[in-house]
């Protein structure tokens, strides 16, 4: 693989940029791989990614039915941030906001990470005393947070309505080092990555089926054929149930849909994330200039990557009322993506009944900030039993009553 | 936007005017059981891509809870029933398995 960079770009441009590499091989499925992850979402490539820096295991395919990047990862509304209550979680997300801040040196990709500050918006008494002690905790988790006043609301973000008539604004939980990436670039930087080291990435493989002995996984039907793996990684998101039933077990989950928004692009106008869970909305601004607008999920189990109507309308009738200045933009484009909820609203990334199946799923709302500390602590679990990272997201937890409950802690956007 | 018809008042109105209360035909287990069934009962989910029982609550209306067959893939909606009982109508689970050939009820045992 050549790296990429500014001399590379001068030397291309004198050669009318026919020196180009393809960014990742297209290769056949081999008959046999140690471990095989299926789907090529963030989630995915990061655990085969560090599988191979971390642990060296190589011989590793990634199985996607789509395309790559083409679930939730090029679905979402690309916020990273960490300002999570309970231990376990921010453990695991402030390790992925971390190896954000390196990404783009570390794959030699630019995945645009933007750390523009993310704040979440204090609108009732109850709201400031969750972020006050969700910033006490965070203080002891050594994540940097911080609970400000109306005032530097004001000052950070001059176009919110700071004095609604609903829900003024009584503070915020702010998180300078959060920010926004560019997520069809974090797919395409890790895919590139990997398919330097070796490993296999199968796009349009469908897995329909998979293959035991003795409680053993042993391998996966696929659309091109059997294939045998000594280990096996499921990270499917909204699609988890769907294989779970394959492996022959039932997860905590349910499958709603997720959606969100933006608006025709227009001049820079703001230069942090701002979330509104009170009133179910949050927005950023692209670098495009389009105002990225995400909401609430759907109500209900669902499986169409649309979303309802009324919930676009619940979402933007709250920041109208937040943001007065966007009254009048025009929505461009609209999509939903199938998030995976579970009971608790934290992740699972565990081992499963049947021996040598590991699954990553339950990312819920927030799975794409999560994508490299996921990715490493998944691959740590799958290469060597147990990994800090993921020791509270067992699958067990939920037959022993130990819940990482989020579901307070983050409220609706999450 | 689902369409759903409340079976307790009759009225057929828009999702805006219900609640969905999930999975509907949930077993709850008694005192004795055991952990797993527990855990069962509180949160392990058919979640199928496709043939759905659920509950729902005419919230902005009669206030009475239901029971409702919906695709999860294309939202249509088979039917509604009454809450009070432990499974779908034979009348439902024909109509639905003539719209969906080789669809066989395994979410309710």
């Amino acid at each position: 693989m050549k790296r990429y960079s500014a001399f590379a770009i001068a030397r291309e441009a004198l050669r009318h940029h026919s020196g180009w590499d393809r960014a990742w091989a297209a290769p056949a499925p081999k008959k046999r791989y140690d471990v095989i992850i299926v789907g090529a979402g963030g989630h995915g490539l990061a655990t085969a990614y560090y599988l191979g820096k971390n642990h060296g295991i190589t011989n590793v395919a990634v199985l996607e039915k789509g395309w790559l990047g083409g679930g939730n990862t090029g679905r979402n509304t690309t916020i990273i941030r960490s300002n999570y209550l309970q231990d376990s979680s921010s453990a695991i997300y402030e390790k992925a906001r971390s190896l954000y801040e390196t990404l783009s040196q570390d794959l030699n990709y630019n995945v645009m990470f933007s750390p523009r500050g993310v704040m979440m918006l204090a609108q009732t008494e109850h709201e400031k005393r969750g972020y006050l002690r969700t910033a006490h905790a965070n203080a002891l988790q050594g994540v940097e947070t911080e609970f400000v006043g109306p005032d530097r609301v004001r000052q950070l973000c001059p176009i919110i309505n700071i004095d609604g008539p609903r829900y003024p604004v009584l503070g915020a939980l702010w998180q300078p080092r959060g920010g926004t990436a560019r997520h069809d670039a974090v797919a395409w930087g890790y895919a590139r990555a990997c398919s330097a080291m070796g490993i296999d990435i199968i796009q349009q493989c469908e897995v329909t089926g998979v293959r035991s002995e003795g409680g053993k996984v042993t391998g996966v039907e696929t659309s091109k054929g059997a294939i045998d793996c000594a280990k096996l990684g499921m990270v499917v998101a909204g699609h988890s149930g769907v294989l779970a039933e394959m492996a022959g077990f039932r997860l905590p989950i349910e499958s709603v849909a997720l959606q969100a928004l933006v608006s025709e692009p227009i001049k820079p106008c703001m230069d942090v994330v701002v979330m509104a869970n009170t009133v179910h909305g949050y927005m950023s601004q692209s670098d495009k200039g389009e105002m990225v607008i995400g909401g609430g999920a759907d109500g209900y189990n669902n499986y169409t990557q649309r979303g309802s109507f009324h919930h676009i309308e619940e979402t933007v009738r709250a920041l109208v009322e937040t943001f007065p200045m966007i009254s009048r933009l025009k929505m461009l484009r609209q999509w939903g993506g199938i998030v995976d909820m579970t009971g608790d609203r934290s992740p699972i990334l565990s081992r499963t009944p049947l021996d040598g199946c590991f699954i990553n799923c339950g990312w819920g709302t927030g799975g794409f900030k999560a994508i490299p500390g996921s990715g490493w602590g998944f691959a740590e679990l799958m290469a060597t039993g147990a990994s800090p990272l993921t020791a509270e997201f067992g699958l067990e937890r939920f037959r022993e009553g130990r819940f990482v409950d989020e579901s307070v802690a983050a409220g609706v956007a999450h | 936007m689902l369409i759903l018809t409340c079976p307790c008042c009759g009225v057929s109105a828009e999702e805006t005017e219900f609640h969905c209360g999930g999975e509907a035909h949930l077993k709850r287990f008694g005192p004795d059981s055991s952990d797993s069934d527990f855990e069962t009962y509180l949160f392990q989910r058919q979640n199928p891509r496709g043939v759905h029982f659920e509950r729902w609550r005419h919230v902005n209306g009669c206030g009475k809870w239901f029971h409702a067959a919906r695709c999860t893939q294309t939202l249509e909606i088979f039917g509604t029933y009454p809450a009070q009982t432990t499974e779908p109508p034979q009348a439902l689970r024909d109509r639905i398995a003539e719209k969906r050939p080789g669809w066989t009820q395994e979410s309710v045992s």
